[in-house]
């Protein structure tokens, strides 16, 4: 389909996957270009979700899955036997579908991977939960309440918290698995913004049952049925003018 | 017949708060009962000197210290292990036949009588290693004794962390290990605090088993190779030798007391550790 283009930070040659004896990816392709939006759309169950999870090897974590093809990033295949996972998962990090901060404080959500990692020093932990929260445009409303229960937040800056976490352990790629399910419209809103804003320094891959957000925020769409990428290409190629007679039915609204 | 649902409601209630009154009224009559026929005889030179004429007279300080050293170093061994299997069983092996039988294993070695711990305890750590009646072979006897218990509540409390907390931990790129430590054992902790406490008070209560292990000398221990008796086995012994029914009920007094302070102290803890960590 695509060539593989120089700026794709993450490549995806023909990937199968397989739960079992289910195959839920079928030698699917995947272009992820750096500092731009690349959404992943299709009815529920055609795989979409399961791409994303390979690009930080979450898949891992499911018994019985089985992935054979290349997933390049920067180059080098994340699947090759000595591959570092958790370094991988720091430098391409995921937010989830419904928020799910820890039951700690605020600024304890923040520091969660560095204090993973190690960090003890006062000062720096402070200054990223600062640059973290700032990010997330959360600062200037939580500056004063980093000791409070994140569960007290409201759910869409739970999300946000969420999308700080990750910001503070500086990944290079962010992966958001329907961030936006579980928020009403207005929520829906500030976070889609919040990616916009995002991609100036990094790189996002969305997954996304809503077709208009796909249409309002992402550089590159990919329709996927079935374990199969039906098309890929820029956005507003992919809902104008659509090569396949299934990704127009399903852009236009006949089914999905 | 049917009885009508409205009528059916009321019975219910009734018949569910009658049960539950029973059982406070029954709890509260043995409380209070031990604490009246205890409590007189209860003073600081009861509590603080050493018992004299096999326990007809003077206090019960040995015991008391028996009491707490005992619990403690079946504590000591059996938290590690029994936290570490718990761990184990669920973050490091997935669920599979082999799996579910330790864990039946465990439920049928929870409930089997504690003589029987005891009885295996004096064959093979009093006798064929040679250790005599001592606080060491008590602690391993007991230690043995409440590891099942300590397993089973640590494991069911590790299940029932949430995954997503797991997933966020590694998408955030911590290893098991770091998981485990940062975030499964931190919020498996008030499941785990339950099987020590349960384990703890088992122990406090445990007459057979230390007897045949950890002996019943009155005596202050002095190394972990003395002999030791605890208040149950000093209230048992006073109460069925005839020896003293004064002292044994002020030993019944102070023991339903500890029991009580123990169980305290722990939830403060908790509460302490669990408002800290979400503050």
């Amino acid at each position: 389909m695509t060539t593989q283009t120089l700026d794709a930070i993450i490549s995806i040659r023909n990937l199968d996957l397989h739960y079992g004896q289910f195959q839920a990816l079928k030698s699917v392709p995947l272009d992820v270009r750096t500092r731009k939006i690349t959404a992943l759309i299709g009815p529920s169950g055609c795989g979409k979700s399961t791409l994303l999870r390979c690009l930080n090897r979450m898949n891992d974590l499911i018994p019985g899955c089985r992935v054979a093809g290349k997933v390049l990033f920067e180059g080098r295949d994340i699947y090759a036997s000595g591959e570092d996972v958790c370094l991988l998962r720091k430098r391409v990090g995921m937010v989830f579908q419904r928020p799910n901060p820890f039951p700690l404080s605020i600024r304890e959500n923040v520091v969660f991977g560095l204090r993973v990692a190690g960090v003890r020093e006062r000062a720096r932990l402070d200054t990223i939960v600062e640059r973290s929260l700032t990010a997330a445009w959360l600062w200037d409303q939580l500056k004063d309440r980093l000791d409070e229960p994140a569960l007290g937040l409201p759910l869409d800056q739970q999300q946000r918290l969420c999308v700080a976490r990750l910001l503070a352990v500086e990944p290079e790629v962010i992966l958001m698995d329907e961030p936006c399910s579980a928020l009403d419209p207005i929520a829906t809103a500030r976070i889609e913004e919040l990616m916009i804003e995002l991609k100036k320094r990094y790189t996002i891959a969305i997954v996304t049952h809503n077709m208009q957000q796909a249409a309002r925020i992402s550089d590159f769409s990919g329709y996927m049925l079935l374990g199969e990428m039906v098309e890929f290409g820029p956005t507003a190629g992919v809902f104008t003018s659509p090569k396949d007679k299934r990704t127009q039915d399903y852009v236009s609204g006949r089914y999905g | 017949m049917r009885v009508p649902p409205k009528y059916a409601q009321v019975l219910a209630v009734a018949l569910l708060g009658a049960a539950t009154l029973l059982t406070l009224v029954v709890l509260v009559f043995i409380i209070v009962f031990v604490l009246t026929k205890g409590l007189p005889t209860v003073n600081a030179a009861f509590l603080f000197t050493v018992p004299r004429d096999m326990g007809r007279s003077g206090g019960i300080l040995p015991t008391l210290i028996g009491t707490v050293l005992l619990p403690l170093l079946a504590l000591v061994i059996a938290l590690p292990l029994g936290v570490g299997t718990a761990v184990y069983l669920t973050e490091y092996t997935r669920e599979s036949r082999v799996t579910r039988m330790l864990s039946f294993g465990a439920d049928c070695l929870a409930g089997i009588p504690s003589i029987i711990f005891g009885l295996f305890g004096f064959i093979f750590f009093v006798v064929m290693l040679h250790m005599g009646w001592c606080l060491l072979a008590g602690g391993l006897t007991l230690a043995i004794m409440i590891l099942p218990t300590i397993i089973r509540t640590s494991e069911e409390a590790i299940r029932a962390v949430p995954n997503a907390y797991r997933e966020v931990s590694f998408s955030l790129g911590a290893t098991r290990w770091e998981t485990v430590l940062k975030v499964v054992l931190p919020n498996a902790l008030p499941g785990i605090v339950t099987g020590i406490m349960l384990g703890i008070a088992r122990c406090i209560g445990e007459t057979a088993a230390v007897i045949f292990t950890a002996g019943s000398s009155l005596r202050m221990p002095t190394s972990v190779f003395d002999s030791v008796r605890t208040m149950s086995v000093h209230f048992y012994i006073l109460a069925r030798e005839g020896i003293s029914s004064e002292n044994a009920y002020g030993t019944a007094a102070v023991l339903v007391i500890s029991v009580l302070a123990v169980n305290l102290v722990a939830y403060g803890l908790m509460h302490r550790f669990i408002s800290r960590r979400t503050r």
